[in-house]
């Protein structure tokens, strides 16, 4: 993709007073910017600033109400993503949108299959497939399953597909969302290659360490309206925070109250998870923040699906030092454990229905005195909890799925509360959540410990786990290997933990 | 954005957003008798209406079971066998009974008939349950079995009801009560039945919940095997009560009873509202729709238009055009 020379100075693409409209509400408003070849320049926003309408707006899959696009200093309309493709324009979704019963090269010709004499050319496919893929340092198979294949390794086949044409402009929507370390760094390095390559990239994400660190321009939306455009290195992280927010905010995670930490509330002997965990002994106290860290793959979210009775698990588990035989989820619930999922939109909520049955169905015991459902007890529920966790809603009418994904997040909160667990378990809480959304939530935890429950976070974000945690331990290959906590909780040490440094290694052999 | 904080009074009273999917089949069925009016003024008179729902209350009936097991995810091909199967068994114990004990095999049977469908709804319902097979093809299996089981009982002939029982049963089919024929009053009285649990009771929101997503349910705690068999068995004791309705009809089981219910029970419930891929239910909705099935039927009879052989294809067309409505309303 080698530009020749006199067109390096030009912009690969500018934006000039975009806006679009939606009937009456104006979500993007007056938004200008250059994209230079070569550069990365990072989007930045809370939900609902705008972000992902500029990104639809570029790749021609919504139209500006005003403003225009020039590509190489020539005004363009796009009516259909393909005809941003076409242009050079590519976007990587943030969801992963493959076919899970076609092979790897299936998915990245899908719908421009190369013919030959009138039927698909399947080896030249796969042998174009492993070109690409091994660009991109992804070793699958072009013949290998979607469905079989890792998540990391998806996302790179869809980004394999996105660069499959001729591209100017690529824009990554959240890319990292769903990756962990190592994986993140190797996207992070495919993003640096094609920016060597003279491609620009336009990097929309929540994570604000990463756009720190490579990111050769930011610019910030709030409120449909752009904040401005700033060189990256001169932005902290809280400085970003603070645009984006529009206001300073209170630190980002509340102050540790270590001296609330209390008896053992939950123990856990010899547990495994066949095929996923083995030997999981671990114990968490009244009051305590318990973390546990590891990459995505590394067991955890299986291990508590195993001792919600979401999965079948063997060992013994002790709750409030009664043994529990759980094998079921709503045994697990009566015990007094709540787990809320990490797949919040697709485990969690009912998108479609409406905020009251899905706060209760948990707890559906609760609503009914007698045979029939006391619904005005649930709009209680629902008023009570939209006030206690300050879930922002349009109208009390609206279906889950109409909430942004910060507010769903509180409302799996609440509706996981209403069954009054004793221990509670939250599987990545602020995955895919805005700042603001995310400091209350840590802010909610807070105050579940100092109702005297215990509250265990899974996250695959070190700096949160740090932030938030009284002690973390670390799964890597469905074990437990490391414990850090106080002075020795830092990113190095869980990194080392779950990536299997020496001595985690060493451990593994005979017990210690 | 507005951010509406807990003082904010909230009507306790439910929330009234009628959309196109809950008002549709009502319309429809409006749209309908003016037609059939236009058409031919004795269609709206009494006796032709009272016979046409009447003869929709069968449908009606099995549908309003159907609509818990459409909600809750599944399917039940196997409903017009099976209300075969129950009309075999239950003529022939009551057959049995009626030289000793005379018109009490009448209830007696009745009760037989619940068991029955019971036990066939929990057959279904286990298959696809604990044996975790494909709801189309399960019931796809029991349909061909209750079907085989009927025509061997009758011995591919018929089995008819003993002459003694006839006049003692003939008013469950053709009396009335207050002015309403006895079917009809029977499907509302289901029809009520079944909302109650549908909307009121926490039974109603499990299925919807397991229908809607199976994943978000089992992740609240609620047992999937239990709610998709329990709808099964509802369906079960619907093609029971309608299966005991329909016996003084013909006075008789034969290999042929019930036979393509199961096409138009589905259409009535899905023509009613209710997704055929899960999630909320519309009883009343899968009422309009047994009744509007039957409307179309009567109309192309009593019309000179349109030759009755092509009953079946005009219903073809209203469930494709029900169907697109509901894609295009949202």
């Amino acid at each position: 993709m080698s530009q020749s020379d006199d067109l390096v100075c030009r912009p690969v693409l500018r934006a000039e007073g975009l806006s679009k409209q939606y009937g009456p509400v104006t979500v993007l408003s007056e938004v200008t910017l250059d994209i230079l070849p070569g550069e990365i320049h990072a989007i930045i926003g809370e939900n609902g600033a705008g972000k992902s309408t500029f990104m639809r707006l570029l790749s021609g899959y919504a139209e500006p109400t005003a403003g225009t696009v020039s590509l190489a200093g020539e005004e363009v309309t796009f009516l259909k993503p393909e005809q941003a493709q076409k242009a050079g324009i590519v976007l990587v979704h943030q969801e992963i949108l493959l076919a899970d019963g076609l092979t790897v090269a299936e998915n990245l010709f899908l719908g421009r299959e190369l013919m030959r004499r009138g039927l698909a050319d399947d080896r030249t496919m796969r042998r174009l497939a492993a070109e690409k893929l091994s660009e991109l340092g992804c070793l699958v198979s072009p013949n290998a399953l979607v469905r079989d294949i890792s998540l990391a390794d998806r996302q790179l086949v869809q980004i394999a597909r996105a660069l499959l044409d001729d591209y100017k402009l690529v824009i990554f929507d959240e890319p990292t969302a769903v990756l962990t370390g190592e994986e993140v760094e190797r996207l992070l390095g495919i993003i640096l290659q094609l920016k060597d390559q003279g491609a620009a990239v336009l990097y929309i994400s929540h994570r604000l360490d990463e756009v720190q660190r490579f990111a050769d321009k930011v610019t910030v939306l709030r409120d449909g309206k752009m904040v401005g455009t700033f060189p990256g290195h001169t932005l902290s992280q809280m400085e970003m925070a603070r645009l984006m927010v529009g206001r300073d905010l209170a630190a980002l995670y509340p102050e540790k109250s270590g001296e609330l930490i209390g008896e053992v509330i939950l123990s856990v002997q010899n547990l495994a998870v066949p095929g996923y965990a083995k030997d999981i002994s671990f114990k968490a106290h009244k009051g305590e923040i318990l973390g546990f860290a590891g990459m995505i793959g590394a067991g955890r979210t299986e291990v508590f699906e195993g001792i919600m009775g979401l999965r079948p698990a063997t060992g013994t588990v002790e709750l409030n030092g009664r043994t529990l035989d759980v094998r079921s989820p709503r045994a697990g619930m009566d015990a007094g454990i709540g787990y809320l999922t990490e797949d919040r939109k697709g485990k969690g909520l009912l998108l479609q229905e409406r905020l009251a049955p899905n706060l209760t169905l948990s707890a559906l015991g609760r609503f009914h005195p007698g045979l029939l459902m006391h619904r005005r007890r649930e709009q209680t529920a629902l008023v009570d909890a939209v006030d206690e966790y300050d879930i922002r809603l349009k109208s009390f009418g609206v279906n889950a799925g109409q909430l942004s994904g910060g507010n769903q997040q509180k409302l799996l909160l609440a509706k996981v509360l209403l069954t009054n667990p004793s221990v509670v378990v939250i599987d990545e809480p602020t995955r895919g959540i805005d700042i603001a959304n995310k400091a209350q939530i840590y802010s909610f935890i807070q105050r579940l410990v100092g109702e005297g429950k215990a509250c265990i976070v899974i996250s695959s974000e070190m700096q949160e786990l740090i932030g938030v945690c009284d002690r973390i331990l670390v799964m890597r290959e469905g074990r437990i290997t490391g414990e850090v906590a106080g002075d020795t909780m830092t990113e190095h040490n869980i990194a080392l933990l779950a990536a299997g440094g020496a001595t985690a290694t060493a451990d593994q052999g005979g017990r210690p | 954005m507005t951010v509406i904080t807990g003082s904010t009074p909230v009507k306790p009273g439910r929330e009234w957003n009628i959309g196109w999917t809950d008002i549709g089949p009502f319309l429809a069925l409006l749209a309908l008798l003016l037609i059939g009016f236009m058409v031919n003024p004795d269609f709206l008179s009494t006796t032709n209406l009272g016979n046409v729902i009447t003869r929709s209350a069968f449908i009606a009936i099995i549908a309003v079971g159907a609509t818990f097991v459409i909600s809750s995810g599944g399917l039940d091909l196997s409903v017009g066998s099976m209300a075969a199967f129950i009309t075999g068994i239950t003529i022939m114990f009551m057959n049995t009974l009626a030289p000793g004990f005379g018109t009490w095999a009448i209830p007696a049977g009745m009760v037989v008939a619940i068991a029955a469908g019971l036990l066939c709804g929990l057959l279904n319902g286990l298959i696809v349950t604990i044996g975790k097979i494909e709801p189309f093809i399960a019931t796809l299996g029991t349909m061909g079995i209750f079907r085989a089981l009927i025509t061997y009982m009758t011995d591919g002939g018929t089995i008819p009801i003993d002459r003694s029982l006839r006049e003692a049963y003939r008013p469950v089919y053709f009396g009335s009560f207050v002015g309403i024929p006895i079917p009809i009053l029977i499907s509302i009285v289901v029809a009520a039945v079944a909302s109650l649990i549908l909307y009121k009771m926490k039974y109603g929101r499990r299925c919807a919940a397991v229908g809607a997503n199976e994943d978000v349910a089992r992740y609240s705690g609620i047992s999937i095997v239990r709610t998709r068999t329990i709808a099964y068995v509802i369906q079960g004791v619907c093609v029971a009560i309608a299966a005991i309705c329909y016996i003084p009809r013909l006075g008789a089981a034969t290999p042929t009873t019930g036979l393509l219910w199961e096409l138009q029970v589905i259409t009535s419930v899905v023509i009613g509202g209710t997704a055929l891929r899960g999630g909320k239910g519309h009883i009343w909705g899968t009422m309009a729709g047994a009744v509007i099935l039957e409307l179309i039927a009567n109309l192309m009879v009593l019309s000179n238009f349109v030759s009755e052989y092509l009953v079946s294809g005009v219903q073809g067309v209203i469930i494709i055009i029900a169907m697109l409505i509901q894609r295009f309303s949202k």
